[in-house]
């Protein structure tokens, strides 16, 4: 029972991270995609802008899901991180080089400086979700079980490398989402467009790729196929569906804060289905969730630190995404670091 | 490194290659972690005088310091998340079988880094928009979650070393979590607040170490005077505060773990009357050779007197204590962290008697060459520190209950080797570009503080100000910042 709860935790952590993470993921692509110094200037601003004080927290819900799979399913950390070696180490060694490329990228000056982090940036922003999905992918297939080698066929058959460029595709279509949104805050109409564009191919892109998904599983990956394909992980495809259709629309009469919502739900859903198909294994269908259980006094912790956490840790959060939609964070701005003269005005509405 | 190959003969191949990967990013990361914990509080500190005396130099600062600690933070996090790979990467062995047992300090370290990631956005890009004291007060909970933060990752580690709160069944397995025993284990409290003291002086330290280097060179304005004081202060009065609980932390350590302490002491025969040694090597057969050796006194230090029997080393098989390399590298990692943290005493007791005699920062020059290189001492102790607590504790992963040759990954080693090569360029990459960062901003921020009169005189600000009015439009916004040549035109 305890553990049917914390699964869903678990769930629902991989569902936000898959929604702040895949938006933060998404805004690197299109910065990979903006085209030269001169032509991609005003997109890379916006993205810069746009990600700059949320990308931190963004990324924090990826240590949660490690810390929710090895305190709650030690079992199942184990066996996923020693089956899929190599595409979590490229994975790691990606998410430093995109951290490390987004925040040194902002202070270099010169440009050719510039463009080697802000390309190290980029592709990373490309290989890490294309690496986690595809890891993702192989447990669905079902060639992972506990004490499975490392080999490259668990997360190089064809539901992974789908599974990889769905979850690229989904992070395209947030990144979208969110920098039209952002375009509009900032009153560039001109972005407005130009990422609305970019929105709906990333979801034309999408739904070929569900597509296809749906041929490639129903071999490869029948447990979780038939999942999706029946009962309610069915009724949540559709309702991911509904979501993504109406992001469309909405964007098409750019009522950009809906469409932000929308978009989110879609991809959240999506997490969702897969978890519903997945019942009631972890790894399908070699671990269920009751085998994988830590002790359940740590679960009983672990819910309890989660909890206490969630009212400590909401309202800020809340507070920060408000803060950063209504404009009110800023990087400081030269002038301000070079004189003491800044702080004297007081203004109007302080 | 040949001896400890030749050591681990019997040990898996991968083993090796593992642990050097973990050590070096662990190295590596643990250099930002004193910043990540106390650069807030110290910069918070100096926004309040900023603000509470109307003081415009400190207010630039503490703007300076959260520049700084942008990028710092971001190259934290992404160093950090790599550790949390690597329970899984290196030692899955550690996580699967343990896993539910201490896992739960990182679920609370998770969420306050969550609660300080997100704060500490708030705070970085909030100088220019939000009411003075609303910014600082918004701030203010980040000394506490970095104290939480840490709680969580000692609170690990101390099981690592005292591990309690489960007993095993028949195969081996832990059974029965008591998931208060497993936080609160013997090496907690003594671990938490050597580490705590450790990393605020250490960012005092390093912090007040540029403003001497300017002193030094002649900038005696309230600028340096200020950016030296409040940093050095909390730093200086940590340090006899270290010195004790450091001494407290050995002693723990010598009833908890005394083969531990059997191994930075290079403690060879059970015995009383056991003599300190200063630096020396230990050989294989027992003996020491180099060193001061000083008659009784690692007794007296153990148990306050000369007749403390002091457990040894060869009480135990060869495999199931460090080896004598071993030894001597936490011997003498303990050493110089000993010795340094003594020397930061006594630069500490010479700053509190300038300060309380005279009033006023120390006259020599002599102590402000000290001061500008106490902060890399102080880096260093904090590696040592590490090294001591890390490299003493083997063959054991958790402390005599798994080997950490079981918990390794089944990895091959030529592709953790491979991946130790990449790290290690990504890493010095990484580093080198923010240490050129610094140094720039460094360059920048003098050459505008030698031209600020000038650039009084012209008058026009070249953005919002922070604090500042409001732009009456969003569409203003894209302007500032333009120094760095990425504002958007229209």
């Amino acid at each position: 029972m305890i553990q049917d709860v914390v699964a869903w935790v678990l769930l629902a952590a991989v569902a936000a991270y898959a929604c702040a993470g895949g938006t933060d993921y998404g805004a690197g692509f299109w910065d990979l995609f903006a085209g030269g110094a001169e032509r991609g200037r005003r997109p890379r601003w916006l993205i810069d802008h746009a990600m700059e004080p949320v990308w931190e927290t963004n990324n924090v819900w990826l240590i949660f899901v490690l810390v929710f799979m090895w305190t709650g399913f030690p079992v199942l950390f184990q066996t996923v991180f020693t089956a899929m070696w190599l595409p979590l180490a490229l994975a790691a060694v990606g998410l430093v080089l995109r951290g490390a490329g987004f925040a040194l990228r902002k202070p270099m000056t010169r440009l050719s400086r510039r463009r080697i982090y802000g390309a190290a940036f980029a592709v990373s922003s490309l290989l890490v979700p294309f690496f986690l999905g595809a890891v993702v992918g192989g447990l669905a297939t079902g060639r992972v079980t506990p004490g499975t080698k490392a080999s490259a066929d668990a997360w190089s058959n064809g539901t992974s490398v789908l599974a990889g460029l769905l979850t690229v595709a989904a992070t395209a279509f947030l990144g979208a989402v969110f920098l039209t949104a952002d375009a509009r805050r900032f009153d560039a109409p001109d972005l407005v467009r130009y990422f609305r564009l970019r929105a709906w191919c990333s979801l034309a892109a999408l739904a070929v790729l569900a597509v296809a998904g749906l041929a490639v599983t129903r071999h490869d990956a029948r447990y979780v196929h038939d999942g999706l394909t029946g009962g309610a992980g069915l009724a949540v495809v559709l309702a991911a569906v509904v979501c993504a259709v109406a992001t469309a629309a909405l964007l098409y009469r750019t009522a950009t804060g809906w469409a932000r919502i929308t978009a989110v739900a879609g991809v959240a859903l999506v997490v969702i289905a897969w978890g519903l198909a997945q019942r009631p294994y972890l790894i399908p269908t070699s671990l269920t969730v009751d085998q994988a259980a830590g002790a359940p006094t740590t679960l009983r912790w672990l819910l309890l630190v989660t909890v206490i956490a969630i009212v400590l840790v909401g309202p800020p959060l809340v507070l920060l995404y408000r803060l950063d939609t209504s404009g009110a964070l800023q990087p400081l701005a030269e002038n301000d670091l070079r004189s003491t003269s800044a702080n004297r005005d007081p203004g109007p509405d302080r | 490194m040949n001896t400890a190959i030749a050591i681990m003969a019997d040990t898996p191949p991968q083993l090796l290659p593992a642990r050097e990967l973990m050590a070096f990013t662990l190295a590596s990361h643990i250099l930002l972690v004193p910043f990540g914990v106390a650069l807030p509080a110290i910069t918070l500190l100096m926004h309040y005088r900023g603000l509470r005396r109307g003081d415009a130099v400190a207010l630039l600062l503490a703007r300076r310091w959260s520049a700084v600690m942008a990028v710092q933070f971001a190259i934290g996090i992404v160093t950090g998340t790599v550790l949390s790979f690597e329970f899984g990467l290196l030692w899955p062995g550690l996580m699967g079988r343990w896993g539910d047992v201490f896992g739960l300090g990182f679920g609370v370290e998770a969420w306050a880094f969550f609660l300080e990631a997100i704060l500490i956005a708030i705070y970085l890009y909030g100088w220019r928009r939000l009411k003075p004291w609303t910014h600082f007060w918004l701030g203010l909970p980040l000394p506490l979650t970095a104290l939480l933060g840490a709680f969580g990752i000692i609170a690990a580690n101390s099981w690592m070393n005292t591990p309690r709160g489960f007993s095993l069944d028949a195969d081996g397995s832990p059974v029965d979590v008591d998931v208060r025993e497993a936080i609160f284990t013997p090496m907690f409290g003594p671990e938490y607040w050597h580490f705590v003291a450790g990393v605020v002086l250490t960012a005092g330290y390093v912090v007040a170490g540029v403003y001497a280097t300017g002193w030094l060179r002649g900038h005696r304005d309230h600028y340096h005077r200020l950016g030296f004081t409040v940093p050095f202060t909390v730093a200086a009065v940590l340090t006899p505060v270290q010195f004790v609980l450091g001494d407290s932390i050995a002693r723990s350590v010598f009833h908890q773990q005394p083969l531990k302490f059997a191994a930075t002491e290079m403690v060879w025969k059970t015995d009383t009357h056991v003599p300190e040694y200063v630096f020396g090597r230990l050989h294989p057969d027992g003996t020491i050779s180099g060193g001061i050796k000083i008659p009784q006194l690692d007794s007296i230090l153990a148990g306050f007197s000369p007749d403390t029997r002091v457990t040894g080393l060869s009480s135990v098989p060869a495999d199931d204590r460090p080896t004598a390399t071993q030894a001597t590298i936490a011997h003498w990692a303990f050493d110089i962290m000993v010795t340094i943290g003594s020397l930061l005493v006594l630069l500490a007791l010479w700053y509190g008697w300038c300060r309380l005699r005279h009033r006023g920062l120390p006259r020599s020059p002599w102590f402000f060459r000290c001061a500008a290189v106490a902060g890399a001492a102080c880096l260093l102790t904090v590696e040592c520190g590490w090294i001591t607590t890390e490299v003493s504790r083997q063959p054991w992963i958790v402390y005599e209950n798994m080997r950490v040759s079981e918990a390794v990954t089944d990895t091959r080693a030529p592709a953790l080797w491979a991946m130790l090569a990449l790290v290690i360029v990504v890493y010095a990459l990484i580093f080198a570009t923010f240490l050129a960062i610094l140094l720039k901003l460094r360059t920048r921020w003098r050459t505008a503080d030698e031209r600020h009169g000038d650039a009084r005189a012209a008058g026009t600000p070249e953005g919002d100000t922070p604090y500042g009015p409001r732009r009456t439009t969003a569409a203003a916004a894209p302007d500032h910042g333009s120094a760095h040549g990425d504002g958007g035109g229209r």
